[in-house]
């Protein structure tokens, strides 16, 4: 029997979900019980801030009465979706993980959430991450860091011959909880945002599809800001063709292929050669290797590309990110909402106060740093410049392309994921350094939007093809796909290409006791 | 006298235009030289007498001009003075996170019409910035702000006051406008001593404001009330501000220095909470006295933030909040550059009209400004020049003018008088304005109608006018009639009187018949004394004329 996860790839899993609930097979509030008890049971991997039970219940139960009445409202009706805890929900508490809003209900719905809503997905919970999505780690938050779910999947187990819960690895960040939802099947579809990599990075730790849609794509509205110039919303899913559905791409015939108009032989694929990167593992420069060659044995044109000023792209990202992080984060002073020391003495002290109970060490350390670089006599030399060459990074990307290069390809991150113990021995700053080095550029090309023309969009995909013998520790390997501004839907075509190329695997695929033990109820597996 | 004044207005006018033009860089000179107004001239003619030199005001403003809109720059908000506290707060203006601006195309109307109107070159391309500070009424901990490329630079006012001795000569002076930026008002801070709290009201965060920079180019609270005034008429004129001083819709601080002319300018103060005309003219004035006094005594100015108190009279220093700030500009990333298009013909494929702002659309909406509308009643009516300042110096005055103008076959410029005088003095006297009149222009037409066709005296009119002001709705007829005001024709009668009057004045008939004619106007005023006002002027004079002869 088919379980969720292994069938045809080229089919979007909530479409088979949504076939299966047409055909009486399961039922909208049955999937959404079956989710709700799977995240209970995978609550030591810490992948949810808030679950909202109550209303995933009610919302699946108005999905079913739709359903019965004969006006679902799309594929996506009854689909359980989770959001990272920096999009507003209306009634539902919003955190970003710090105590700062630990208790902050925001009254209206991020547009993202609020389109998901209006065609009936289910949300069944607030996701964890990294507090005001800064980390790469998904280590920084007010909640406690999200353990990857591989790490308590056989392929890693049998190779660390260890308790799961003292060796653990990070899902990275700062969308970690994301990530982990949708690999640890407990939700189909994940909202994570991504400035320097926030989505893609936990998506190639965690071994799920990740999209960094092209900036602006996507409304910002709703999503409590990092750096504005920078963020987008970010989205996970198990297939390609989640993602498509999830950007509103309407299905072809029955399914979601999007490779109808797709020829492998027309494709010209970039390799930044700046990608070989001091620390790269073997591992990945392996995969990535073996993916480029497959590219090439199908006919495609592989060619090696420079985007020379690569090397300068993340510190300039450090001095633009914190720049803007000093000046949203002014808004958090225990006024209007949030958070608010008993201190009354003044209001300054009060600030003071509030901004000290409530902000952790990172992110007063980038406010500190980010007010710095924009003191007057500083101004030219820090943020002038990193604004200076971030144009020459998007002017990189920009030749590339107009070269006639359709997409690059690049690792993800350096390596797979770290073990929490490791992780943690360097401080958060190191960390975002090494995690965000090969997908925070292509955030700061995505500055000039008003020309539309040099924002870049990315999907990376795990490509796991045996675990035991390939990835010695076990862990998914992330490889990263970057084209060029609004071709999105072409980016994925070629995403889905290679997925099934390279057959991506879904925790159960590589942990059947995963399934037998998360997922008793046969009728579900059999279902879909 | 008074059309040579005009004739020497218009030359100085036309040179100043022409001076513009060729010299724009000599304005300041010129300026120096033409300048002379009460309280500036006697600081001119100090300076001439004595040796070394007097020192002088100088006067910049920042003019925060509230944009007369129904939503807020970047919300949807209402914007709405009275409203309860908090009751016109968007979840923008409250800084909720995850919250995004949305640029309010009427409110960069208003600051184009402005510019425009202020003879500005509009920025095709501004940007906008983030101004940093921690205030309880600034949620965001920023406004946002045009710091690197406001919309509109290098703008001038042409403005004008009644100045010399009788303050009825026309005083014209300009003042250049550095810049027209756009911003987000801030809320507002009500501190309860009571129970030491702060309670905050947002209904005002996020309102536009257009801040207009005048250049330090006037030299006392005069010219400072002036060049406001004018600026206010210009906004109300164009609707893009209502101007109300006493509502906060406009408000200014001044940059007050001293020097020696010729010299450079002297370490300043900002005057700030000046929230009516009168009291800028006089706070100015007030700080440019206290620098000379603190100089003269050999000490010196500090560059710090003062605030009047109406109630001394006196500017005191404000305690200063957070000493040097550094405002930590930053572009704004969640606005992209604001573009102003010069016709419908520049707009870009795909740009929607509608949805554009563009300049010659603007241009041909701009309605005649106070400058021009007075030239016009000038000329239009043939009144003085000081009676356009009048006129112009009331809200709806110039309507009611124009409106008894045409209801009534008396020349305007006597119709001026009773509109300027009889009307303007009633009003100011209880404190009215003018839409607020009991007495309509049909009405004061149909006093001023009885006065051209004889019916009744000017006296017997003024004691019309002064019963139609608390007479409710009686007509000016009607209460000739009750009042037996009507003009008195007898010639018997009057005969008989002025007889009485010859015979009671033998002194003054003898100086007559010696050739002092202008003695009859003491019999004339006699006569109408005992007809009290009555008797037809015309008439009275004939026969004293014969009687005396």
């Amino acid at each position: 029997p088919g379980s969720l996860g292994t069938g045809s790839r080229d089919v979007a899993l909530c479409f088979q979900v949504s076939s299966a609930f047409r055909e009486g097979t399961i039922s909208p509030t049955e999937l959404c019980r079956k989710c709700l008890k799977l995240i209970s049971k995978t609550q030591h991997l810490n992948s949810y801030i808030t679950v909202t039970e109550e209303l995933a219940l009610r919302q699946a139960a108005e999905a079913e009465r739709r359903l019965l009445q004969g006006v679902p409202r799309g594929v996506l009706d009854g689909i359980p979706f989770a959001v990272k805890d920096n999009f507003c929900t209306a009634n539902v508490r919003t955190t970003c993980a710090s105590k700062m809003l630990s208790d902050y209900v925001p009254p209206y719905n991020a547009t993202v959430v609020q389109k998901l809503l209006d065609q009936g997905a289910v949300l069944v919970g607030k996701t964890n991450m990294d507090e005001f999505a800064m980390g790469a780690g998904s280590t920084d938050g007010a909640f406690g860091p999200v353990r990857n779910p591989w790490s308590y999947a056989a392929p890693y187990r049998e190779q660390t011959g260890k308790t799961p819960d003292s060796d653990w690895v990070i899902t990275g960040g700062s969308s970690g909880g994301s990530a982990a939802a949708v690999a640890s099947l407990t939700s189909f579809l994940a909202l994570g945002s991504d400035t320097g990599g926030s989505t893609r990075n936990p998506g190639a730790h965690c071994g799920v599809v990740a999209l960094k849609p092209t900036y602006g794509l996507l409304s910002r509205h709703g999503l409590i800001p990092l750096v504005n110039s920078m963020d987008v919303p970010g989205v996970m899913a198990r297939t390609v063709a989640d993602v498509a559905v999830a950007l509103g791409q309407k299905p072809v015939g029955l399914t979601f292929s999007l490779l109808e108009e797709f020829d492998v032989k027309n494709l010209c694929v970039g390799i930044p050669k700046e990608y070989h990167a001091p620390g790269l593992s073997a591992e990945t420069v392996a995969q990535w290797s073996r993916v480029a060659d497959m590219f090439e044995g199908a006919g495609a044109r592989v060619k090696e590309v420079s985007l020379p000023h690569t090397q300068y792209s993340i510190v300039c990202y450090h001095v633009l990110c914190h720049t803007e992080v000093a000046s949203n984060m002014a808004r958090f002073d225990g006024l209007e909402y949030g958070h608010r020391s008993e201190v009354n003495c003044s209001t300054d002290a009060m600030y003071a106060s509030t901004r000290h109970q409530g902000l952790n060490d990172v992110v007063r350390g980038r406010i500190l740093s980010g007010n710095f670089f924009l003191l007057k006599r500083n101004y030219q030399h820090y943020f002038l410049k990193a604004q200076k060459v971030r144009r020459l990074i998007a002017d990189d990307f920009r030749s590339v392309f107009k070269s006639g290069v359709d997409v690059l390809l690049t690792p993800t991150t350096l390596s797979d994921a770290a073990r929490y113990r490791d992780f943690t021995q360097e401080d958060n700053r190191t960390r975002s350094a090494q995690e965000d080095v090969f997908t925070q550029p292509v955030n700061m090309a995505g500055t000039h939007t008003h020309t539309q023309t040099t924002t870049h969009k990315h999907t990376h995909r795990q490509i796991a093809d045996d675990f035991r013998s390939v990835f010695k520790r076990g862990l998914p390997i992330g490889l990263q796909l970057i084209g060029p501004a609004v071709q999105d839907v072409k980016l994925l075509r070629v995403a889905q290409w290679a997925e099934q190329m390279v057959g991506f695997r879904s925790i159960s695929d590589c942990d059947q006791a995963w399934m037998e033990t998360e997922m008793t109820d046969r009728e579900w597996t059999s279902a879909v | 006298m008074a059309a040579s004044t005009g004739a020497a207005i218009e030359l100085v006018k036309n040179i100043n235009r022409r001076i513009l033009t060729l010299f724009p860089k000599t304005l300041f000179v010129f300026r120096h030289i033409s300048t002379r107004s009460s309280q500036c001239q006697s600081q001119a003619q100090m300076r001439t007498k004595s040796a070394p030199q007097q020192l002088v005001g100088v006067v910049g403003l920042e003019i925060h001009a509230q944009i007369n809109s129904n939503s807020k720059l970047f919300s949807g908000s209402a914007v709405s003075f009275a409203a309860p506290p908090n009751s016109q707060v968007s979840f923008f203006d409250a800084s909720l996170p995850g919250t995004l601006p949305v640029l309010n195309r009427r409110c960069v109307e208003a600051a184009v019409m402005t510019g425009l109107a202020l003879n500005c070159t509009i920025n095709r391309k501004s940007f906008f910035d983030r101004k940093h500070y921690f205030y309880a009424d600034l949620p965001a901990g920023y406004q946002i702000t045009q710091q690197r490329q406001p919309i509109a630079v290098d703008g001038i006012l042409n403005y004008s006051f009644l100045g010399g001795k009788k303050r009825s000569q026309v005083v014209r002076k300009t003042v250049s406008i550095k810049q027209i930026q756009l911003e987000q008002d801030s809320g507002k801070s009500l501190h309860d001593e009571v129970h030491s709290q702060t309670l905050i009201d947002l209904n005002r965060a996020g309102v536009g404001l257009m801040e207009l920079v005048m250049e330090p180019d006037m030299s006392c609270g005069e010219e400072a009330a002036a060049a406001v005034r004018e600026l206010q008429l210009i906004l109300q004129a164009l609707g893009t501000c209502q101007g109300n001083m006493s509502e906060g819709q406009l408000r200014v601080d001044a940059n007050v220095s001293v020097h020696r002319p010729g010299e450079p300018l002297g370490i300043r103060t900002e005057v700030k909470n000046i929230n009516s005309m009168r009291y800028l003219a006089r706070a100015i004035d007030f700080e440019i006295q206290r620098q000379i006094g603190v100089l003269q005594r050999g000490g010196l100015v500090l560059n710090e933030t003062r605030t009047y108190d109406s109630k001394s009279g006196e500017t005191i220093p404000m305690r200063d909040k957070e000493g040097l700030q550094d405002y930590r500009f930053m572009p704004e990333p969640n606005l992209p550059p604001l573009v102003v298009y010069e016709d419908t013909s520049s707009l870009p494929d795909g740009v929607d009209s509608s949805q554009a702002v563009v300049m010659q659309s603007l241009k041909e909406k701009l309605p005649e400004l106070p400058g021009v509308k007075r030239d016009r009643l000038v000329q239009m009516y043939d009144i003085l020049p000081e009676h356009s300042f009048t006129l112009m110096s009331e809200d709806g005055l110039v309507e009611y003018f124009e409106t008894v103008s045409k209801a009534t076959k008396m020349e305007p410029r006597r119709v001026i008088g009773w509109v300027t005088q009889e009307l303007l003095g009633q009003l100011n006297q209880k404190d009215m304005s003018v839409s607020q009149s009991p007495v309509s222009p049909p009405a004061l037409a149909e006093l001023l109608e009885l006065l051209q066709t004889g019916h009744i005296s000017s006296s017997a009119a003024k004691q019309v006018f002064q019963k139609m002001w608390t007479s409710g709705d009686k007509s000016a007829a009607q209460i000739v009639k009750d009042l037996d005001l009507g003009m008195v024709k007898d010639t018997a009668r009057l005969h008989s009187i002025c007889q009485k009057v010859v015979d009671a004045h033998p002194n003054e008939v003898q100086a007559i018949r010696n050739g002092n004619k202008k003695v009859l106007n003491k019999l004339m005023g006699q006569v109408q004394r005992e007809t009290k006002g009555k008797a037809d002027p015309v008439l009275v004079r004939a026969i004293l004329e014969e009687k005396t002869s």
